[in-house]
């Protein structure tokens, strides 16, 4: 049970800002991803609310109480790091305990508390092993039961799947997934440049930018309604098509937003033509890149499609499914 | 699998290089042990490597005198040992009466060695000689011979260094201040080198500079100011806990150089990680730090060991010469001086000397050549 609120944030080293006027509420209970390009303070920010980067000006509070100044440990977070930093001359049951030995517990009650998070993680097999004799999956899990074991508030989650191949990430994608429906009252933000992860897994995603927040919503309202041409441009796969000139002041906006799958073809007749430059078909859907005056062009197909490269082709944005963008690049109503 | 018989010529050179170093090292040290376990009368005439085999010595003894003849049937017979009284199991193979002709008579023949009398000298040493005169001369005649040695081997030279020579005594003294002198500074720099690379204090960068700065001050710069300031102190003038403190002094920039580097090659998610699960910074240095520093702390261990136990000149200047405080190296040179010639002690001593550092090496050269990458390679 831990509701976090950060206002005016700002951190630098030295001249150069990382975090520019950050803020946000983060209820309780709530999986919050932080995602944006590289670079752009997303795991400043997490590390910040983990009190392992000091805060240059604003506040940050967890539980309505002020922690600026209030060590890691006693902020009542459990972190998970892209590396999983696990002490590699400690045996499983030895990582996970380590935290327990720092509050000063007796032996039974850490032997109970971590044998109680192995069996949870499918980890009791493992408990004598070091982490060098596991696999990434495992190392993972016992990363995520060393936050479980102290009962953290607040999860913090650092890239934790980009060490892993790609099925094993969509696993363990769900094993988180599980994990947070299986602790509702947890409060977790998850740092991630990935937005398959960001789009599952959250309730909330912050989008940031060069320091700043972009935008804050739910996946949906981010797809929906983008708030700018940068969130436009990064929520979505592939990526939204921008269009500036003659086809964007036909709808009255400076940019065009139009997703791929909200277009339609026709070899005739329609509002860009342009020729057809290359065409993947998955099977399931056809993306089709359209070149036009105005840009390379992406558009969806559902199933397969029967353009070739170098067919002559209109595209037409589909009505209502447009996203009008001003000169500033923020969104018009 | 033609490829892998192949040999490319940097790794045959490195191979080539490898051979040489290790032969350069170890033949000499073979030699000394070698050397330390043979009769001293062996040493003295023939080299080590000819141990193993029999060695050819030409000696002299004398014969008895006339007092020794015995009369028999009008000839006089003069018999007896050549080695006589000396327990020596050395096979004669020729024997001559002249210095210039030692080998001129085979073991067991008979000569004429002038006006009728006749000698015989088997190779057990037995020997007679007849004469159909009496014997006149009051000394015996002198007999050369060529005799074979057989290898013998003992540890009485070892026996005679450290018991009677000082050897043993200097043993004890070097050890004692060794191994204080290794462990002390080892403790001091890992609290130094943990501050230095994880421990956000001011100045940190500017104090870094200066321990590297002090790496090149040469030690004998500061061995009169050090002396002056262990005299007025009185109690560390000539005392184990001078010495210890000296060599902690000059070993400490360069084990908290060493250590520091390693440490801070570390990977920051350990240590921010245990931050998290609520240690503080002496239990991060306890329970993350030293064993994870194992192999650069051992390497910096053998490096501080093997330079305070061949430390000569610290221990001359801080120690003094008194007989009960004498080092092993201090007590060597003292032997090549008053025992120069006497080989059979002066490779026993050596032995002695190099056997610590010998054991020191091959128990530890494993952290040895991983700490001495640790600092250059992450995650070595």
């Amino acid at each position: 049970m831990a509701n976090i609120k950060l206002t005016n944030l700002n951190k630098s080293y030295g001249a150069v800002q990382i975090l520019k006027d950050v803020n946000l509420d983060i209820t309780s209970g709530e999986f919050i991803v932080f995602v944006g390009p590289s670079g752009c303070g997303k795991s400043t920010l997490l590390r910040s609310i983990c009190g392992l980067e000091a805060i240059t000006s604003g506040t940050l509070e967890i539980d309505n109480a002020v922690v600026n100044e209030v060590p890691p440990s006693k902020r009542g977070i459990a972190m998970v790091f892209q590396s999983y930093a696990l002490y590699p001359h400690m045996s499983v049951y030895e990582n996970i305990g380590f935290a327990l030995e720092n509050q000063g517990l007796d032996r039974a009650t850490i032997k109970e508390k971590v044998g109680k998070v192995a069996e949870l993680l499918q980890l009791t097999p493992y408990l004598t092993r070091l982490p060098k004799a596991l696999s990434g999956g495992q190392r993972q899990r016992v990363a995520i039961g060393r936050a479980i074991v102290r009962g953290a508030k607040v999860f913090l989650f650092d890239e934790p799947l980009s060490n892993l191949d790609a099925a094993l990430r969509v696993q363990t994608r769900m094993e988180i997934a599980k994990l947070k429906r299986s602790m509702p009252n947890t409060t977790m933000i998850y740092v991630t440049h990935d937005q398959v992860e960001a789009m599952t897994l959250a309730d909330r995603i912050v989008v940031l930018q060069a320091g700043k927040i972009e935008q804050v919503g739910s996946p949906m309202q981010l797809y929906d309604t983008p708030a700018n041409t940068f969130v436009a441009g990064f929520i979505g796969s592939p990526k939204m098509n921008l269009i500036t000139g003659a086809p964007a002041a036909a709808h009255k906006a400076h940019t065009l937003g139009v997703r791929p799958e909200h277009f339609s073809i026709s070899g005739t007749k329609g509002e860009i033509a342009g020729s057809v430059e290359y065409v993947e078909v998955l099977g399931s859907d056809s993306f089709l890149y359209v070149s036009t005056p105005h840009g390379l062009l992406t558009v969806r197909e559902e199933g397969k499609t029967s353009f070739k490269p170098g067919d002559k082709a209109h595209v037409s944005p589909v009505a209502a499914q447009t996203h009008r963008f001003g000169e500033d690049g923020q969104r018009l109503a | 699998m033609l490829d892998r018989i192949k040999l490319e010529p940097s790794r045959f050179a490195l191979h080539i290089a490898v051979f040489i170093i290790v032969a350069l090292w170890t033949l000499p040290t073979l030699g000394i042990l070698v050397s330390s376990l043979r009769d001293k009368n062996q040493i003295a005439v023939s080299g080590w490597w000819t141990a193993l085999s029999t060695s050819e010595q030409r000696d002299q003894a004398r014969l008895k005198g006339k007092a020794g003849q015995v009369e028999k049937d009008g000839a006089f017979t003069i018999s007896g040992n050549l080695f006589e009284g000396a327990g020596n199991t050395a096979v004669i193979s020729a024997w001559g009466t002249n210095i210039n002709k030692s080998g001129a008579n085979a073991a067991g023949s008979t000569a004429d060695i002038g006006d009728g009398v006749m000698l015989t000298v088997n190779a057990d040493g037995t020997y007679a000689m007849t004469s159909p005169k009496a014997f006149e001369d009051e000394r015996g005649r002198r007999v050369f011979y060529v005799s074979s040695v057989p290898p013998r081997f003992t540890t009485e030279n070892y026996e005679t260094v450290l018991f009677s020579e000082g050897i043993g005594r200097s043993f004890v003294n070097s050890l004692t201040v060794t191994i204080p002198a290794t462990i002390i500074p080892i403790l001091i720099a890992a609290f130094a080198a943990y501050a230095l690379a994880w421990m956000k204090l001011p100045g940190r960068g500017f104090i870094i500079a200066v321990i590297v700065g002090l790496l090149v001050v040469p030690l004998q710069m500061s061995l009169i100011p050090l002396l002056k300031l262990y005299n007025s102190t009185g109690f560390l003038s000539k005392t184990y806990l001078g010495i210890w403190l000296a060599h902690t002094g000059f070993g400490l920039p360069f084990a908290i150089y060493l250590l520091r580097s390693y440490i801070a090659g570390l990977p920051k998610d350990l240590i921010e990680s245990a931050q998290v699960d609520g240690a503080n910074d002496f239990k991060i240095f306890r329970r993350i730090i030293l064993p994870l520093s194992f192999p650069a702390l051992a390497s910096f261990a053998i490096f501080q060991f093997l330079w305070v136990w061949n430390d000569l000149l610290v221990a001359m200047v801080f120690l003094g010469s008194e007989e009960d405080k004498k080092v092993l190296t201090f007590q060597l040179n003292s032997l090549l001086g008053s025992r120069g010639g006497n080989w059979e002690i002066l490779t026993a001593s050596a032995f002695i000397t190099i056997i610590v550092p010998l054991v020191v090496f091959f128990s530890l050269q494993r952290y040895f050549v991983r700490g001495l990458l640790a600092g250059s390679v992450k995650g070595g």
